[in-house]
């Protein structure tokens, strides 16, 4: 697969909401506003990015050649874990502003299974260096894509009379349902 | 004082059946709870294997609870978490082959299962060994019957089948959409709303 076609469908096609189910947590609690969504979509897609840069050489240069992949998932979530604190540290130190707008959501992708996901896919998917690269990137913008259009239609929900018992979680989840139905015309675009 | 103590068990106990159930009420642990439900024997896999880390994670986090220190607990918990993860996903590769190819990557990203951590922070980490072991035997039980309704929901409409075997006769044309991702959340955003429902009668009734 080439890259292009990479990026496109890891965007749109194989979205990590609306195809992996990766990403529900931050995606049903913080797609309230448009603004502090796009927040949370920047910080993912900057931590993603850095996580394929960092997670690949470890698998392929320490865990497979000495036969160590089953430590896989323990070494994975504490480079991940690490790696959050470090970005929120040097973010903190070098650029206030930038800390102000994503600061907060920082510690959050800890726990965030878009993060992980990413990690685990790339492996098994047997990614090279590049694509695992572009796979992080494309697939950090594909959540920012999703939250940030959750937020526009919950933004609209709130005027909207929704019966007691749908409020809340009930219907993100059918709205959701109804955009991953419609994400599936993208399915046609890449054989 | 003993009668206190058994009531406070079952409580305990009973609290992750409904009152909390991780993924009708706290809305913990949604990816493998979406992700995996396209057919029962996932659900059921899924659920032990969440089961048994949340069982003997709680065991070990509330044993060394005296001596994790706080400034790093989160950090200890997870190398805690990811080590019984590790030891779910080689074993059920290595004895179920194919329902692990099934489940892909969803069996290591329990490690990342926000009711896992979620129940470390809030319950085991504060409370004795006992407490602690019957709050995630309740979690746990919780979680699968919730993945047991939403799987079983899926499977019939979507292939008409339970556990492989069919139930609705050649007349049922299949609902495809049940058991791709859009049916999930449609089918989860009903189930929750369903529950809340339940939860306003039995308010109302009190």
């Amino acid at each position: 697969m080439g890259l292009a076609t990479l990026f496109i469908s890891a965007i749109l096609i194989n979205n990590f909401v609306y195809h992996y189910f990766l990403g529900i947590c931050p995606f049903l609690g913080i797609s309230k506003k448009i603004d502090a969504s796009l927040s949370m979509g920047i910080a993912v897609t900057f931590v993603m990015a850095l996580t394929a840069v960092v997670t690949w050489p470890i698998n392929y240069w320490i865990l497979i050649p000495y036969k160590l992949d089953y430590l896989q998932i323990v070494s994975f979530i504490l480079v991940i874990a690490s790696l959050v604190q470090l970005v929120e540290m040097f973010i903190r130190k070098t650029s206030p502003p930038l800390y102000q707008a994503m600061g907060i959501y920082l510690p959050l992708i800890c726990v965030n299974c878009c993060i992980m996901g990413l990690a685990l896919l790339a492996a098994l998917k047997n990614y090279n260096f590049a694509e695992t690269v572009v796979f992080g990137v494309s697939a950090g913008l594909g959540f920012t894509l999703a939250i940030v259009l959750m937020a526009a239609i919950r933004e609209q929900l709130d005027l909207a009379d929704v019966p007691e018992p749908l409020k809340g979680a009930g219907i993100s989840l059918i709205v959701t349902g109804i955009i991953a139905l419609a994400f599936f015309g993208f399915s046609g675009m890449i054989k | 004082m003993e009668k206190m103590a058994v009531k406070s068990l079952a409580h305990d106990f009973s609290k992750g059946l409904w009152q909390e159930n991780p993924v009708s009420r706290q809305l913990l642990g949604m990816c493998s709870t979406l992700a995996i439900t396209n057919a029962v024997i996932n659900g059921v896999a899924m659920g032990l294997a969440v089961s048994f880390v949340l069982v003997f994670s709680s065991l070990l986090i509330s044993l060394l609870r005296k001596l994790i220190p706080s400034q790093v607990r989160i950090a200890s918990y997870i190398v805690v978490i990811a080590s019984f993860v590790t030891m779910a996903d080689r074993f059920l590769a290595a004895s179920f082959p194919s329902i692990s190819k099934s489940l892909g990557p969803y069996v290591p990203l329990i490690v990342v299962n926000c009711i896992i951590l979620g129940r470390a922070e809030a319950f085991a980490s504060k409370n004795t060994v006992a407490r602690s072991l019957i709050d995630a035997f309740g979690m746990s039980l919780g979680y699968i019957l919730a993945l047991l309704i939403l799987s079983a929901i899926r499977e019939v409409l979507g292939s008409g089948t339970i556990l492989g075997y069919k139930v609705l006769g050649t007349w049922f044309e299949p609902w495809v959409i049940m058991i791709l991702p859009p049916g999930a959340f449609i089918t989860l955003g009903i189930l929750i709303a369903l529950a809340n429902k339940i939860e306003q009668r039995i308010k109302l009734g009190r």
